[in-house]
């Protein structure tokens, strides 16, 4: 229990940082939205400064920082100019969008890079360790920009998959089952990009775990008891390579959120990177500063998850807290 | 020494092909900000050696292109005349290295326009921009690299070599910046710098904020190194003899973290040119008309080019292979530090 309270005073300490952190940076900035206001001689300088008041941007740091601390108690993370709304629901309408794509890339990275590891490692030196080798080692040599371009080349000229956006026009009008169907067409283009981008790294790293346990003496013994392969290599290989694999899970969903930001750029996917980048180029700078918080709590969030996951599968870590 | 070998056929690789970007204008036939309004998005150009009616020829030539009839976009090309490609060919003034002044280019031709690798919007040659491109692409990531490497190395040395409250605090603040996504930390910075400036300050503000972003890494390796490396007794006696902390970091402790900061370094330029590039693709980086390989690719956020003109899609492929170089040369320093440890240990023997 203490492990866990240690672990989410942990993630509280660093969520807090970094907004401190995003604020300092916020201040510093030159420029805010109501400069280009100002410019405007329709608008007079009472009204900018009026605004400017009204939503605090006058107010002394640290006002604005406990300001911005308490409306996130009560749900809004501070106000977009650009959209004249709080922040929050704004965020949570894009950042649906950012974890539906990352949790099923997630998911399926590691559904493929499990097998393929185990398999390249249970056939260390031989054909299809050299073949996966090559592949990931291919993959590795092509940056996630330059992938996701590709590829969505390849989708326009083919006309394989619809591109950019969520639904097809009269989404609204299908029935469930082709709702389902439309949506898993449109998602598909991103979810590959990002797939592809994260498989090759994880592929490596079960297959380095992997086959540095294969050679422990109790895994010989048991094949020795004459303990059918397959069994012998996802249940007891496996767990016994557990604990730095779910480690790399944790730091996987770092990784899959910032290839998402791109692909969703690039794939025009109405997830939190194109509305991060438009609330830059307007200077909107409440939604950036709520977009990176939100990156660091669902990445905190994946990193839980992972402690969770490794006091249940490591029971070193189970003694040892329980011990202190 | 098969190690040896194989590190400077990795650097001498590396070094040719940053030698040709850094040569552009010798390379490049044309000036890359020089357009031809009459020929937008003309597609890549075949190099011949037989001609329409099947003759040889030893010099190469191609056939300028012409629209096809009845077609505002469709080009085709133009059979009947054969456009010799000359060598050394003079052409548009530059300074080879940014000193030299110099006219002559390695290809060219006389009478029409060579387009090697198509054109763009504006009838600029895509070649020459690709080349031009990368001088700042590559120059991006290797200032940005050194930022963060000197921050990296500052910082590390600082925290390993004082420890105790500074070493607490600097540590926390890494595992911060280590934890934050990349792209995020990229766009928080750049959102808190100003956006509408020239080209100039431009470029400086991505190198910046590039550099800024990874020095967690660096730091943490070493002040790794620094740890260990201020208790070894070299260090101690020279210590006793009354070194001044400086002396000793500059002199004793910084040279024992060389092999961390090259191998990083090797790591770091790819994912730097990398983030350069995503930053002027994203419109937040180097502005047109100079040409960087990020800035190149935002023309395919445009649908019809998307469509229309794969040949847009090619300085993506430019950074291909600089990103197999720097990674291969990466894994052969790291197994040259692993082997000397092995060295040292006196156990296994290296090979």
């Amino acid at each position: 229990m203490r492990y866990f309270v240690r672990r989410t005073l942990h993630a509280v300490f660093l969520l807090f940082g970094v907004s401190l952190l995003t604020f300092l940076f916020s201040a510093l900035a030159p420029g805010n939205y109501f400069d280009e206001m100002r410019l405007n001689p329709q608008i007079s300088p009472e009204t900018v400064a009026a605004l400017r008041a009204q939503y605090q941007l006058d107010r002394p740091l640290p006002v604005r920082y406990a300001h911005w601390l308490n409306g996130i108690a009560h749900g809004q993370m501070g106000f977009s100019f650009a959209y004249n709304s709080p922040v929050a629901p704004l965020l949570w309408a894009r950042a649906r969008n950012t974890l539906l794509l990352t949790v099923t890339a997630t998911l399926l990275a590691w559904l493929l890079a499990l097998p393929l590891g185990v398999w390249s490692a249970a056939r260390f030196g031989r054909a299809p360790d050299h073949v996966i080798s090559w592949a990931t080692a291919t993959l590795l040599m092509i940056p996630d920009l330059v992938l996701a371009l590709g590829l969505l080349i390849i989708a326009v000229r083919t006309g394989w998959f619809p591109t950019g956006g969520l639904a097809s026009v009269g989404f609204n009008e299908l029935s469930p089952l082709h709702k389902l169907r439309d949506l898993v067409s449109h998602m598909a283009l991103p979810v590959i990009a990002l797939v592809l981008a994260a498989l090759p790294t994880l592929v490596r790293h079960v297959r380095a775990s992997i086959a540095e346990v294969l050679d422990a003496p109790f895994l010989r013994a048991a094949l020795g008891h004459g303990i059918p392969q397959r069994k012998l290599l996802y249940s007891y290989a496996l767990r016994a390579a557990a604990n730095p694999l779910i480690s790399l899970f944790g730091f996987s969903v770092g990784t899959l959120l910032s290839g998402s930001l791109l692909v969703e750029v690039v794939m025009s996917w109405p997830g939190l990177g194109p509305f991060l980048l438009e609330a830059i180029l307007a200077r909107d700078l409440y939604v950036v500063i709520g977009g990176v918080l939100l990156s660091m709590i669902f990445l905190v969030a994946g990193n839980l998850f992972a402690d969770l996951l490794l006091y249940w599968a490591d029971p070193r870590i189970r003694t040892t807290a329980s011990a202190k | 020494m098969k190690q040896r070998r194989k590190l400077t056929i990795r650097l001498f690789v590396l070094a040719v092909l940053h030698g040709i970007i850094a040569a552009a204008g010798f390379f490049a036939p044309y000036d890359p900000v020089v357009q031809d309004r009459e020929r937008p998005y003309l597609p890549p150009m075949h190099i011949h050696m037989m001609d329409a009616q099947g003759h040889f020829h030893l010099r190469p030539f191609f056939h300028p292109l012409r629209l096809r009839e009845g077609s505002f976009d469709q080009y085709e090309e133009d059979t009947a005349t054969n456009v010799p490609l000359r060598f050394f060919e003079r052409g548009a003034a530059y300074r080879l290295l940014g000193v030299v002044p110099s006219r002559i280019h390695l290809f060219g031709a006389s009478g029409a326009r060579v387009y090697l690798l198509g054109s763009d919007a504006y009838g600029r040659d895509q070649l020459s921009r690709i080349l031009y491109g990368g001088q700042i692409s590559l120059l991006a990531g290797l200032l940005g690299a050194g930022v963060t490497l000197f921050l990296g190395a500052l910082i590390g040395m600082a925290a390993g070599y004082y420890g105790g409250w500074r070493d607490d605090l600097l540590m926390r603040i890494a595992e911060l910046f280590l934890a934050l996504p990349w792209l995020y930390l990229l766009f928080a910075l750049r959102a808190f710098l100003p956006l509408a400036v020239s080209p100039l300050e431009a470029f400086l503000l991505v190198v910046v904020v590039i550099g800024m972003v990874g020095w967690a890494r660096p730091a943490r390796l070493v002040r790794g190194v620094v740890l260990s490396v201020k208790e070894r007794d070299f260090v101690r006696a020279a210590r006793g003899f009354g070194a001044s902390d400086f002396y000793l970091l500059r002199r004793h402790i910084l040279p024992e973290t060389a092999s961390v900061l090259l191998t990083q370094a090797a790591i770091l330029v790819p994912q730097f040119v990398l983030a350069e590039m995503t930053l002027s693709f994203l419109g937040l980086g180097v502005p047109e008309p100079m040409s960087s390989w990020g800035n190149l690719l935002a023309t395919l956020q445009q649908y019809n080019v998307l469509v229309s003109y794969w040949w847009m899609y090619l300085p993506a492929l430019a950074i291909v292979p600089f990103f197999l170089g720097y990674l291969s040369l990466a894994s052969a320093l790291q197994e040259r530090a692993g082997a000397y440890k092995i060295e040292e240990k006196g156990s296994l023997n290296p090979s």
